[in-house]
């Protein structure tokens, strides 16, 4: 059987082929765009890995420049030092351990059964103080150590049982030894930190259903993929990474002023890939339209999503790190390694661009719009797709797709529709406590999809697209 | 030449692009009912719509309605990984669009990614994982079944995925995976009946912080697999993914003329035909036509649990 390596240039053009150029993609460089994870999840924040980037930690503040250079994944601890407080590279959580000791000693716990029926709960058990802690800090004790002298000290410990007592230790590292994790930003993980922190933003869109509107739509390799976002661009977003630097996404609007899309700029999507990102209002891709429209950006080249015409941003989105927007103008961190002028995401489709895809025809359509009216934006964008392309349509009530599907199948303009509720329940899987979480998110929305067809009943060869 | 997976821009859909000789088309009768025909200019297709010529469909675009000779059609849609999931023949069990899809996104795959899974069962997954590192990623798909193996490869053969796809005949519960992936991996998909025997491989083949994931239909797998994974890997994280499909229906019901208003406006709804639309605003508004939907009786109830995990990036 023959079985492929990939060599070392071929990794190289595979990388940059994938979009990211040569800067290995494990890794954060200056510049770019995480997401840190503290404390498991607590608290998630986007921000950007310039020189001035800070993240503030209970009551201290440390910069973020010991980031740069490490493996996405990489686990800090904040410590104090002459210069104050500052993120360490830390060892990974060792609490994995403790479940597996657990597991062994599962045999010793059902024996001697331990509950809480003593437990008295008067925030008497604890006979540490804060000063006591404040001082043990001030003589340069580490977080880890804090901990231990409050188990040590506290009188109820030793009654709980041992799921008890790791939960009790999970809670005291939260708060004395917080962990900052590395994340690298992905459709994935920038989905669900919206989905869990400010939801409203992205129109609840929650990660499968966001990953069934990929698939659906047969996003993938040289697709022509028509958009249309006012989620902020996590849709966008999300198609990009998904195509690579291959295609192209429309990202496309009604009226004169682009949606805007900055939630592309956190993906880290090299030049490559945001060059295939363009914007392009519908008046100019209908096909009652020859020539492009004249449009509120005059720099044809230079359009960006954040300038004075469109939606401000919001200033209070609590997910971007204060004083460290991603979305500063200033910013020149992208692809310092190339050398090249980073492309921004967005620009204004060119005329020959439009051209192609008016004469070929899209050949995916997502929709994710849940407070327009579907069924017009359904009407309008549907005969700019390909015949046997696929769309989806994201929206967060029923009886408009109803509506839709109903219209689509009495005009025959799509065959194979289907209206979707897609359903996500996440598990917690430990010994002897294995069991679905107990909080669960209802509804994730519905989707739409369905295949574009020709009603044409003519028997001829490729008829004239216009018809 | 198909173009299930476009690996060059002459190959994707298009108003422009007809079908032709030796392409594999999708043929629609129902939702429900469809199957992929490979054309073949002096074959023919039958039907219970009628006997439908190939050498009619050729210079027609994708997404056509071609007719029988006795009138009855079909549509001709264009090969995609979902539809292939839909009409794949099936050797072994398999996996569709709502398990595919999230584990695709949460194995953050992008174009140029290097993949590994065991088993390739009939192909499903592996058809769209192929489009997810296209056109310069790799999948390498081990089953250690002979006999499907060579199915599943001549399936993507069929479909134009060997520039994409490396199809292994070997046990990776026995033996692991290859020494030559090691370090070099961005995913690996596990749907195996005792996947924790491959996870020490695997966590050898992966790159840090990628990313695993292990599919399993009883719990009691599950645990064990999550146990195994403890040791090298961490964000362990398990997941059901299902659908609920709605139908709709289109509702008319008569109306009553109040004899104070007068006479209705717009034809009276008795004389209005059942299945079409409104032909103007003021029709719509008298009308009592509304569209109910409602969630369809049946559904897949469980299909397995996805368990996807992180190999944990070490200190140095």
């Amino acid at each position: 059987m023959e079985e492929e390596k990939l060599t070392g240039s071929e990794e190289t053009s595979a990388a940059k082929a994938n979009g990211l150029s040569e800067v290995n993609r494990g890794v954060a460089w200056d510049g770019c765009s995480v997401l840190l994870d503290i404390n498991d999840g607590d608290r998630l924040v986007f921000s950007r890995l310039s020189p001035s980037a800070s993240i503030k930690i209970g009551n201290k503040k440390c910069s973020l420049r010991p980031l740069v250079g490490c493996p996405f994944g990489s686990l800090f601890t904040v410590e104090t030092g002459p210069s104050g407080p500052h993120l360490s590279r830390s060892a990974p959580s060792s609490t994995g351990n403790c479940v597996e000791e657990i597991s062994k000693d599962e045999g010793q716990s059902v024996n001697e059964i331990r509950d809480n029926r003593s437990l008295i709960d008067n925030n008497t058990a604890q006979s540490l103080s804060s000063e006591d802690i404040e001082a043990m800090r001030s003589e340069g004790a580490t977080g880890d150590e804090i901990v231990k002298a409050l188990i040590a000290n506290s009188s109820t410990f030793e009654k709980k049982t041992v799921f008890s007592q790791e939960k009790y230790k999970l809670k005291k590292q939260k708060k004395y030894a917080p962990k900052v994790l590395l994340r690298r930003p992905s459709m994935r993980s920038i989905c669900e930190t919206y989905f869990k922190k400010h939801p409203q933003r992205t129109g609840f869109m929650r990660v499968d259903t966001l990953s069934m509107l990929l698939s659906m739509a047969n996003v993938g390799p040289y697709s022509d993929a028509l958009v249309l976002d006012k989620l902020g661009g996590l849709v966008v977003g999300s198609v990009a990474e998904r195509v690579g630097g291959t295609g192209y996404i429309c990202s496309t609007y009604f009226g004169t002023v682009p949606y805007q899309i900055d939630i592309v700029r956190m993906f880290n999507l090299s030049s490559d890939v945001c060059a295939r990102i363009l914007q392009a209002p519908f008046s100019d891709l209908s096909p009652l339209q020859n020539a492009p429209s004249e449009c509120a950006m005059s720099d044809p080249s230079d359009v960006r999503p954040g300038s004075p015409e469109t939606a401000q941003p919001d200033p209070s989105n609590e997910l971007l790190q204060d004083g460290d927007s991603l979305l500063d103008s200033r910013d020149n961190g992208d692809d310092t390694l190339t050398g090249q002028k980073p492309v921004k995401p967005g620009r204004k489709a060119p005329p020959e661009i439009v051209k192609s895809w008016k004469d070929n025809g899209f050949t995916s359509l997502i929709i994710a719009a849940p407070e327009m009216d579907v069924e017009s934006l359904i009407m309008d964008l549907l005969p700019l797709l390909a015949y046997s392309a696929p769309f989806a349509i994201y929206h967060q009530y029923l009886q408009p797709l109803a509506t839709c599907m109903h219209k689509l199948q009495a005009s025959k303009m799509a065959i194979g529709m289907q209206i979707s509720e897609p359903w996500l329940r996440e598990y917690q899987v430990l010994p002897w406590r294995t069991h679905p979480h107990m909080q669960m998110n209802a509804f994730g929305g519905y989707i739409l999809s369905g295949i574009r067809i020709s009603n044409s009943n003519t028997g001829g060869v490729i008829e004239d697209k216009a018809a | 030449m198909t173009m299930m997976v476009a690996v060059d821009d002459a190959q994707k859909l298009s108003f422009k692009r007809p079908i032709g000789d030796g392409d594999t088309v999708i043929v629609y009768e129902r939702h429900d009912c469809m199957r992929a025909v490979t054309v073949s200019p002096g074959s023919e297709l039958q039907n219970r719509f009628g006997v439908f010529k190939h050498s009619d469909w050729v210079g027609k675009p994708f997404g056509s309605k071609v007719f029988s000779s006795k009138g009855g059609f079909v549509f001709l849609l264009a090969p995609t990984p979902q539809l292939w999931t839909l009409v794949l023949s099936h050797r072994t069990q398999i996996l569709y669009l709502p398990d595919i899809s999230f584990v695709v996104s949460c194995l953050e795959i992008v174009p140029g990614c290097v993949v590994l899974e065991s088993g390739t069962g009939s192909g499903s997954l592996s058809t769209s994982l192929a489009r997810a590192v296209a056109p310069s990623g790799h999948l390498f798909t081990f089953d250690f079944h002979e006999q499907r193996a060579s199915s599943a490869r001549a399936d993507f053969q069929r479909n134009g995925l060997t520039s994409l796809i490396t199809v292994t005949v070997r046990d990776i519960q026995g033996e692991g995976f290859p020494k030559q992936h090691e370090g070099s991996v961005d995913a690996v998909f596990l749907d195996l009946p005792q996947p924790w025997l491959a996870i020490p491989s695997a966590s050898r083949c992966l790159k840090p912080d990628a990313v695993l994931c292990s599919f399993s239909p009883c719990i009691e797998q599950v645990q064990r697999t999550c146990e195994t994974l403890r040791s090298s890997f961490t964000d362990i994280r398990t997941f059901e993914v299902l659908v609920r499909s709605y139908e709709i229906k289109e509702h008319c019901f008569a109306k009553s003329v109040s004899e104070e208003d007068g006479s209705p406006v717009g034809p009276p709804p008795q004389k209005r035909k059942q299945s079409t639309l409104p032909a103007n605003k003021s029709e719509k508004t008298e009308s009592n036509f509304s569209v109910m939907a409602k969630p369809c009786n049946t559904a897949r109830g469980h299909t397995g649990y996805l368990t996807f995990a992180r190999l944990t990036v070490l200190s140095n």
